[in-house]
């Protein structure tokens, strides 16, 4: 499921014309981002939570070339996925 | 500071013209379709963000860490999160 399809479902779900529920849906999304720029954590029960790690700058090598770079700093976000959402992936119905 | 589901309420509130009920449906809608879609075992794919995957895994022997023992660990199928690359640089402070 893709972006567009999820908002479709969301328009029917909610009753709302479709450019209502890309702006609901967008409204969503931009806060997660937001609080992920800001370094904040997010968690929503039941679906999963995200933090932020820090990475220092290490030495590494370009694969193709074995060539060395310094790897800069860098900060990646982690998906943990929640305890309800692990549950019925694992017993969902495509088994 | 940690964002909950009750600051997604908030924001969908705020920005849209609804009552707190319907905001509050509005999430709850998005994030029971996204369940739902992961648990068909289907992935997720949000473009700007970054897309959810489900991948199978085979079984495998396992440890307990704590005791030692061996133990097998079944076939189950996980989620998988993969940020998109705007979603990178917007943490790594870039501005978009």
């Amino acid at each position: 499921m893709n972006k567009s399809e999820l908002i479709e479902a969301v328009s029917q779900e909610i009753n709302m014309p479709i450019r209502e529920a890309s702006t609901i849906t967008n409204t969503i999304l931009d806060s997660m981002i937001d609080a992920l720029a800001n370094g904040d954590n997010i968690e929503v029960r039941g679906f999963g939570s995200f933090m932020i790690k820090e990475y220092t700058s290490y030495q590494g090598r370009n694969p193709k070339t074995g060539m060395k770079i310094k790897v800069p700093p860098k900060k990646l976000p982690f998906f943990k996925v929640g305890k309800e959402l692990k549950e019925r992936v694992n017993t969902g119905d495509e088994q | 500071m940690t964002l909950t589901k009750a600051d997604l309420v908030q924001k969908v509130y705020q920005n849209h013209n609804l009552t707190k009920a319907q905001a509050t449906e509005a999430v709850e809608v998005f994030l029971r379709i996204a369940k739902d879609c992961l648990e068909n075992g289907e992935d997720l794919l949000l473009s700007g963000f970054g897309k959810f995957n489900v991948k199978n895994k085979n079984a495998r022997r396992g440890r307990n860490p704590q005791t030692g023992k061996e133990l097998i660990l079944s076939a189950r199928r996980v989620v998988t999160f993969k940020p998109s690359g705007i979603l990178r640089d917007r943490i790594n402070g870039q501005q978009i």
